[in-house]
């Protein structure tokens, strides 16, 4: 088991090299660079900027190194923790990310957590009762939760508790504790108005994974080792949780790494609407201004959070399913 | 005489789709205690729906429409197993308590993600009041029993690590670990080769002396039953054909079907000459008609005009 983990780790960190010189390229790919973007707003409002000034600016930005020494250069900071300099804000990308990656992770996560609180029990439920009117019934909700764009779904959630609760649900904060400094309260604050991203975001996952648990489930509640536990006495309710469900959830947990990416880019436009502080606006605004470094601190940080959330639920299925951590 | 399980004009249909299929047709017949009773027939015949509803585990669209099923264990009050509703707490005690089931396929028969040790001492753990230690100490003692060697390490290994002879014996460890009164084996060795065939079978008639417990067996292989059997039922459409002692039925087969079922036998044929197939041996004789069982004598009973 250690050497399966000791080997993950080896390619991980191959994985990471080769993914950062894609990310580094892909950025420069894109005709100019934050100098001429700079100089065409200048421009724009009259004035004139001398090639000293031009030359200065390369200069301050390292943009007149080669591409190699470039690359060289943003790496190695980023593995000593300095991921550089955003141009458009100014500051430190250090400054700008953790923040909003903490938030995109906790968005996140509760939209995991929404997900499979109500996609399990449903999914179960539709399985075992297979046609019955409750089944047909959860999986139309399923099947319009998975057509409805999450963006519209937002501005739903947030028109209705406007008109009948006359409240405004933008934004992870209440008005009273927006520009507070961190503290109990707020935490609460937060919690309480965190179910709503949480559930906007995760909604079209949740239809999602109830179809797939169902159709999962249904394969194995029939399979001879299940009848075999149903002969020797096991009770229903059991039954199904430590026998079928065990084998049905496999996929899913080998799909949990997948989760964080596909999270973290689908809801930019949930997070406009719903304006909340996540990673999906802030990275759409870095790729427009060719702001390399925010842009690639991004994308870089994606990747990890990808290849490492592969890592843990592989690990998690091989705990999980004694066929995978015998191979 | 004394019989352990009494079946009466059972009858079964399967609703679908394309229409409704009688699986079982007024089904009678007897299961003694302390015997070997084979149910004899080729697939379709209606032997493992017998089986699913002595045990209460047919699954829909397949549902009993008639009949009884008379259950009279020695430790327990005698009840009609067709008769007690599904939440019944007596259908747990009936599953692996009272009587218990043998597979077909013993590579799918044990779940995939538990240890075998485990899975052997749950049967156990839903029928008694006993500490999980103890549990497996009794669970370890029964595989013992059927001859599972190196216990101490093969407790705690999963059933992929298992070969099939040996993932059978496990199985048969779990329906007997808390000797039920009735074992039911529905081709428990048609998934193995012929070598371990053998030993199964060899292990089933040891431990059945030992146990002394009643064993229905269904098979479609003649030679299984004249190794095993006390007494024969033979099926065929839904329908029981002959009810004998394995001698009566073997020796002297009277439904024409019996006796093409005993003629598609490889036997000493002369040279040149085809095995015969069931439908060459039974001929033009009239098989499909519904004959209620009737008694010949010597307590056969046979399904003719």
């Amino acid at each position: 088991m250690l050497h399966y983990v000791i080997k993950r780790m080896g390619t991980m960190v191959l994985t990471l090299a080769f993914i950062s010189v894609i990310v580094f390229v892909v950025i420069q790919l894109p005709p100019g660079d934050i100098v001429t973007s700079t100089l065409e707003r200048m421009e724009a409002s009259g004035m004139q900027a001398s090639d000293e000034y031009v030359q200065n600016l390369r200069a301050r930005y390292n943009l007149d190194k080669p591409l190699y020494l470039q690359y060289l250069n943003w790496i190695f900071n980023f593995v000593q923790g300095d991921l550089g300099y955003s141009y458009i804000y100014s500051k430190p990308v250090n400054e700008l990310v953790w923040e909003r990656l903490g938030y995109t992770l906790l968005i996140t996560i509760s939209a995991v957590i929404f997900t499979w609180v109500v996609a399990v029990p449903f999914g179960i439920y539709s399985a075992v009762r297979q046609y019955s009117i409750g089944d047909y019934f959860v999986t139309v909700v399923a099947l319009v939760g998975l057509a409805t764009p999450n963006f519209l779904l937002a501005l739903l959630v947030m028109f209705f508790a406007w008109e009948w609760f006359g409240i405004s649900i933008g934004g992870l904060y209440s008005m009273e504790f927006r520009d507070q400094p961190f503290s109990i309260p707020k935490l609460f604050d937060l919690l309480s108005r965190l179910w709503i991203p949480g559930s906007v975001v995760g909604m079209g996952g949740t239809a999602v994974t109830m179809r797939i648990l169902r159709a999962n489930l249904l394969d194995e509640l029939n399979k001879p080792y299940v009848v075999t536990a149903r002969a020797k006495g096991v009770k229903p309710i059991k039954l199904i949780f430590k026998y079928p469900l065990r084998i049905a959830i496999n996929p899913f947990i080998s799909t949990l790494g997948l989760l964080l990416p596909t999270l973290i880019s689908g809801e930019a436009i949930v997070s406009m609407v719903l304006n909340l502080p996540t990673t999906g606006r802030m990275l759409l605004q870095a790729l427009l201004a060719q702001d390399m470094y925010l842009a690639g601190s991004f994308l870089m940080l994606l990747a990890i959070l990808t290849v490492v959330g592969m890592l843990i639920s592989d690990l998690i299925l091989a705990w999980s399913d004694p066929r995978i951590r015998y191979e | 005489m004394d019989n352990i399980l009494e079946i009466r004009n059972l009858g079964v249909r399967f609703k679908t789709d394309t229409g409704i299929t009688n699986a079982l047709n007024d089904i009678n017949f007897d299961v003694p205690r302390g015997k070997v009773t084979a149910i004899v027939g080729e697939s379709g015949s209606g032997k493992s729906v017998t089986a699913n509803c002595i045990m209460r585990l047919l699954q829909p669209p397949g549902e009993i429409v008639s009949g009884s099923i008379q259950f009279n264990p020695s430790r327990a009050e005698p009840f009609d197993v067709v008769a007690i509703k599904d939440r019944d707490p007596r259908i747990y005690d009936l599953h692996g308590g009272l009587i218990s089931m043998v597979f077909q396929e013993p590579m799918t028969a044990l779940s995939p993600v538990h240890r075998v040790g485990n899975q052997v001492a749950e049967a156990i753990l839903c029928h008694r009041d006993v500490s999980k230690d103890a549990a497996m100490a009794e669970a370890h003692d029964m595989l013992s029993r059927v001859g599972i060697p190196d216990i101490d390490t093969r407790i705690n290994m999963y059933p992929f690590e298992f070969s099939g002879g040996m993932r059978q014996r496990v199985v048969i460890a779990m329906a007997l670990v808390c000797n039920p009164e009735v074992l039911i084996c529905d081709e428990p060795t048609t998934a193995l080769d012929v070598t371990i065939q053998a030993e199964i079978l060899t292990l089933i008639k040891h431990l059945q002396e030992e146990l002394s417990n009643s064993i229905i067996f269904i098979t479609h292989d003649i030679g299984i039953v004249a190794q095993i059997a006390d007494y024969v039922v033979v099926m065929y459409q839904g329908r029981v054909l002959e009810i004998g002692t394995v001698r009566q039925v073997l020796k002297d087969p009277l439904h024409p079907y019996t006796k093409g079922l005993l003629a598609a036998i490889p036997g000493n044929v002369p040279k040149n000459v085809r095995l015969s197939t069931i439908a060459t041996a039974v001929g033009d004789a009239d098989i499909t008609t519904p004959y209620p069982l009737k008694e010949v004598g010597d307590g056969r009973l046979v399904s003719l005009p």
